[in-house]
């Protein structure tokens, strides 16, 4: 048996490995580093049609992260999507009349709210509601809507 | 061939009532093994800092093979910054708990087992209890402990060795860009969600592989024979078990 010192300090090393390997994977592999996304304020936009967006989808602004969705729900007096984004606490002055698009990153991406400046004095604050705003691209709508003007051209034809 | 049955399921359910009735008394002896930390340090080395060596190896080795396949199947579709993605997720969630489960199956378990089991046949274990020493409590209950400790390190280690083997392989001789390795994993890769999920795992599998470990060990026929065939024991079932939980705890954690 080795000296019980030694065997302490190599065990020591051992836990302080481990330690730093789950550092490593928290900050380094995992997107711990990147937002923490518990300070800031809440926003929230109402869309006819959000896709395939989810809760944790990014938030950009000139495609910039800001915030992330932070809750999706449905309201049924409207009929409409509701998105509550968590907007970073870093970014106070966005105007208060910003227009939310829904966005694909890539033909086939994940979905993101993409907000555009507007002009107003007045900025967004916790608990604001975005009241322009565009919903998403659905692929087959597009799809249907291109073979559709097909179809109807041949007719004139 | 009835009475065989019969006498498969009574042994059957023997065992497994002496190995739950073995766990409780065991974890009965935690606090007992927590207040006697050299001897859990000792343990901690013997399963931890000695299964170092292969865990590193092994780490690097199968993150560098995860990086040459992932390339050369995501360069088809000109995909090969996904590249970490694929190489951190596939570590952080499975192989990293699941292949260092399974090296310390066969590092630590059989070790555990067998020395167990030659403390049993040289009755060493008799004479603790003939001086009134719990042998559960004194030999068991820190091994159990530091098997669940080192595991989830061991993994993690795994998993960490890994990243950077496939970021060695991809960035370095593929030629993926670099910063869109880091940022695309960073993306993808959920602490909560993936990182937290296979620390859990590792626990659950660090827990499983010790106790089968040394319950073998305490449950061996005191031979030469009983012993051997309780390593094997040990190997056999605990990657079975590793293998079958994995499955059961992937399909409750992502759903």
């Amino acid at each position: 048996m080795m000296q019980s010192r030694t065997v302490e300090t190599t065990v020591g090393v051992f836990i302080a490995l481990g330690l730093a390997a789950i550092v490593v994977l928290a900050m380094k592999v995992s997107n711990m580093s990147t937002l923490g996304s518990d300070d800031g304020y809440q926003v929230s936009a109402n869309f006819d049609n959000i896709g395939g967006l989810k809760v944790r989808s990014p938030v950009k602004m000139a495609g910039v992260l800001v915030g992330r969705v932070s809750e999706v729900s449905f309201d049924d007096e409207t009929y409409e999507a509701v998105a509550v984004m968590t907007i970073d606490a870093k970014y106070v002055k966005i105007p208060e009349d910003t227009t939310a698009n829904i966005y694909t990153a890539g033909l086939l991406g994940e979905q993101y709210i993409s907000l555009d400046a507007g002009g107003a004095e007045d900025y967004l604050q916790e608990g604001s509601m975005i009241e322009i705003t565009q919903s998403a691209v659905v692929l087959e709508q597009v799809i249907g809507q291109v073979l559709f003007d097909k179809a109807s051209g041949d007719d004139e034809e | 061939m009835i009475q065989a049955l019969g006498k498969m399921g009574i042994s059957t359910f023997g065992w497994l009532g002496r190995c739950c009735i073995f766990l409780v008394y065991v974890a009965s002896g935690f606090f007992i093994a927590l207040k006697n930390w050299r001897d859990l340090i000792a343990q901690l080395y013997f399963v931890g800092v000695l299964s170092l060596v292969i865990i590193v190896v092994s780490g690097f080795f199968v993150g560098m093979v995860l990086g040459l396949q992932g390339y050369n199947t995501l360069v088809d579709f000109g995909a090969e910054e996904s590249l970490g993605v694929v190489v951190s997720l596939s570590l952080v969630r499975e192989l990293g708990p699941v292949v260092a489960a399974l090296l310390f199956a066969g590092r630590a378990g059989s070790a555990l087992t067998a020395e167990i089991g030659l403390m049993k046949s040289t009755e060493q274990l008799m004479a603790m209890e003939m001086m009134a020493v719990d042998p559960l409590h004194r030999v068991i209950a820190p091994r159990l402990l530091a098997g669940i400790i080192a595991m989830p390190l061991l993994a993690a280690i795994f998993s960490a060795v890994g990243v950077y083997g496939g970021y060695f392989v991809g960035t370095g001789l593929l030629g993926v860009d670099d910063g869109a390795f880091w940022s695309q994993m960073q993306a993808a890769v959920d602490f909560n969600g993936d990182v937290m999920n296979g620390i859990i795992k590792s626990i659950v599998f660090g827990f499983v592989i010790t106790w089968i470990a040394v319950f073998e060990g305490y449950d061996t026929a005191p031979t030469s024979e009983g012993i051997s065939r309780a390593t094997t024991r040990t190997v056999v079932n605990s990657s079975l078990a590793v293998l079958a939980l994995d499955f059961v705890l992937t399909a409750v954690m992502f759903d």
